[in-house]
């Protein structure tokens, strides 16, 4: 069952010296229930795209073409005005935003307001979208801070009394609260230490399975969507470079870019070997290069590629990568072809 | 890469030798708590390690643990509270006047960030060319100039020439921190200290400038002290690591060594949590529990005790001492060999070490 269905979405920022390509064509479906992990470098427009979906986008993002179905609904359509942007504030999107979609920020130290108790933010989430008690609402607090794993005798404290990785456990309470069917995650774990970035990642999984809700775990860290991930979505300036399963994209690789991003990573795993370093820098989105945006840092470039823009190749079981030369590459993508 | 020979505790070839250094620092006192001792921050709390020429020491923990203090004590940018740092041959502690200039010389320093470390109103010229003036090193505009360019081709910056008239805000974070490594080397230095180099950098040019340092290290024979929090990147860096715990060095060793025996329950645990770039790892469960106490109130007996699922009265009671259980491998530990003989992904069902 097809949850959200995102169909070639353009977002691009307003700026001085003119327009940032931040999301140029994203096209993906999530089905109810499923965890897509949606990896790429700083500026890839990967949280533009979240952001797109929660609606949340700032006054300068002009939404140019595209559609965000969600349970057949275009959000679109709630909350765009004529130009493109979103409105500031759109009553109608209160049935949907944190009751169907809600969000865990990147820095709960920072999404937190260190002026109210913990456990009140939670419950004013509640009330305001539920006809609820206070109390009932606390209870339902008590309960969230059990499934998330913060003692309940904090709840009445203020975020300052908390450390980073119980902040963190109640932001995701707190994206819990109202039942969610899609829970967007941007860098979860990005500013904890390991340990509590190993614990916080366990919880998440055993949410998931637990709660049957569909997730997006938005990171620039490859080991984090191996861990919890069971679809990859992989994103290079501003579209999607290759999407499948967490098997297809790590085991079967079928784009460069991808196979050069895994290569960059070191693990405590295995031996060592020499990492790969991907020539150049990630493109200007005010000026993206043409046709497949990673060729000038391809080691497979051809001709068709400078103009072309390529279309996603099927791979076959629902495995995609948007790369001309996908099928003559297949099986000879490794990390060594970078050296 | 990996040197398995014995570590010797006095080593003239040691470039740095750090003994039982101790820094803490003293807080500012809130006025309800007038009387009363003053609080303290034991933020290094007796470190010892030695670095010898052309090793990578990593030196890893988790935020809060004091590895960037250990770092800023060699370079003199905090004054140690006590213990020894030898660097050369002469406790750094004692230079003064003209030596320091000599001290600023060999000792360099590559900080997290590159966006801040940089400033934005100099030109990449002048921010590589600024250590030679004020350490006095050249005498012509012309010698500064090749200095400079042999230190920003050295640090990956090629062809140096076209870069030298650009400001930050026109360089990529790779760039930046390659003029920030560039910098530390144009003076010529004897030892880098190198604070969480890579962490703000993007994926696809962490690799880069990771193995740049390599390069570097191999081609001059620099010995680095590399600082990090991700146990992954310091196993690709470093020849030797170092795992530090609220102020103290629990473990050392050769890495592969840590890698593959980890021995302290604290880098057993940290090696357990770390994520790996492979959907089909098996995590073992983490043998940890609780959160890190503060460095004001240090636990008594072993400082990890808290936090140990293996501690027993022993370990509330006494503070460990370093064992060593393989040459040139240590751990703070009363149980040492038997997490030793244990190897590196047991389950933490295994029976915890009997007292005595």
């Amino acid at each position: 069952m097809v949850l959200l269905d995102i169909q070639d979405l353009v977002v691009h920022y307003k700026i001085k010296t003119g327009w940032v390509h931040a999301c140029d064509g994203v096209s993906l479906r999530l089905d109810k229930g499923e965890t897509l992990g949606l990896v790429g470098e700083s500026a890839c427009g990967k949280t533009t795209l979240a952001y797109g979906i929660s609606q949340l986008l700032p006054t300068n993002a002009y939404i140019k073409g595209g559609r965000i179905l969600f349970n057949g609904q275009n959000l679109l359509q709630l909350s765009m005005k004529k130009d493109g942007r979103l409105r500031e504030y759109e009553p109608k999107l209160n049935k949907i935003r944190w009751k169907e979609i809600s969000m865990i920020f990147q820095g709960a130290m920072n999404a937190l307001n260190p002026v109210h108790r913990v456990g009140d933010q939670i419950i004013e989430a509640i009330v305001f979208h539920e006809r609820i008690t206070k109390q009932a609402a606390r209870a339902r607090v008590e309960a969230l801070y059990d499934l998330v794993g913060v003692p309940k005798d904090r709840i009445d404290n203020y975020p300052h009394e908390y450390s980073g990785g119980m902040k963190q456990r109640a932001m995701i309470a707190m994206a819990l609260a109202l039942n969610p069917k899609l829970v967007i995650a941007d860098e979860p774990t990005t500013a904890l230490d390991v340990i509590t970035q190993s614990k916080i990642l366990g919880r998440i999984k055993d949410l998931q399975s637990q709660l049957d809700m569909a997730m997006i775990i938005i990171t620039h860290d490859v080991s984090v969507v191996a861990k919890t991930a069971k679809r990859i979505a992989v994103m290079y300036a501003g579209q999607i470079s290759e999407i499948g399963t967490t098997r297809q994209v790590f085991k079967e690789t079928a784009h460069p870019y991808t196979s050069g991003l895994l290569g960059s990573f070191p693990s405590v795993k295995g031996e060592v070997r020499k990492l790969v370093t991907i020539k150049g820098n990630p493109p200007s989105l005010v000026e993206p290069p043409p046709g497949c945006r990673f060729h000038p840092r391809c080691p497979f470039v051809q001709e068709i590629c400078k103009t072309v823009v390529p279309p996603p190749v099927d791979m076959g079981n629902n495995h995609f990568s948007h790369c001309h030369f996908s099928k003559e590459l297949e099986g000879k993508l490794s990390p060594e072809v970078f050296q | 890469m990996i040197t398995q020979t014995t570590v010797p505790i006095v080593d003239s070839s040691n470039i740095l030798s750090v003994q039982d250094l101790v820094k803490y620092f003293e807080l500012k006192q809130a006025l309800f708590m007038l009387s009363g001792p003053p609080l303290t921050v034991k933020a290094v709390d007796g470190v010892s390690f030695n670095i010898k020429e052309g090793e990578i020491f990593g030196l890893v923990g988790e935020s809060g643990c004091g590895k960037t203090t250990v770092g800023r004590l060699i370079t003199r940018l905090e004054k140690p509270t006590g213990g020894r740092i030898d660097f050369l041959g002469v406790d750094v502690a004692t230079i003064r006047g003209s030596d320091l200039v000599a001290f600023r010389k060999y000792i360099q320093m590559i900080f997290q960030d590159p966006y801040e470390s940089l400033n934005p109103r100099f030109s990449v010229f002048r921010a590589v060319v600024e250590p030679l003036r004020i350490l006095g090193v050249g005498d012509s505009k012309d010698q500064r100039l090749e200095l400079v360019i042999k230190a920003l081709e050295d640090a990956g910056l090629k062809p140096a020439q076209e870069l030298i008239g650009r400001f930050p805000h026109e360089l990529s974070g790779g760039q930046r921190q390659r003029v920030a490594i560039a910098r530390a080397l144009v003076v010529g230095p004897k030892f880098i200290v190198a604070d969480e180099p890579v962490s703000m950098l993007d994926v696809s040019i962490r690799a880069g400038v990771m193995n740049q340092m390599l390069e570097l290290r191999d081609k001059y024979g620099i010995p680095f002290l590399f600082i990090t929090h991700d146990i992954s990147v310091a196993r690709y860096m470093s020849d030797t690591v170092g795992v530090m715990y609220l102020g103290r060095i629990v473990e050392m060793g050769p890495t592969e060594q840590i890698i593959n025996w980890p021995t302290h329950p604290y880098t057993r645990a940290l090696l357990a949590a770390v994520p790996v770039p492979d959907p089909e790892h098996a995590y073992p469960p983490v043998p940890i529990s609780g959160e890190l106490p503060s460095p004001i109130n240090i636990p008594k007996g072993c400082r990890f005790h808290t936090r140990c699922v293996y501690a027993t009265q022993l370990c509330r009671e006494v503070d460990p001492a370093a064992i060593e259980v393989s040459p040139g491998h240590a751990a703070l530990c009363h149980f040492a060999y038997d997490f030793f003989s244990m190897g590196r992904y047991t389950a933490p069902e295994a029976p915890p070490p009997k007292e005595g």
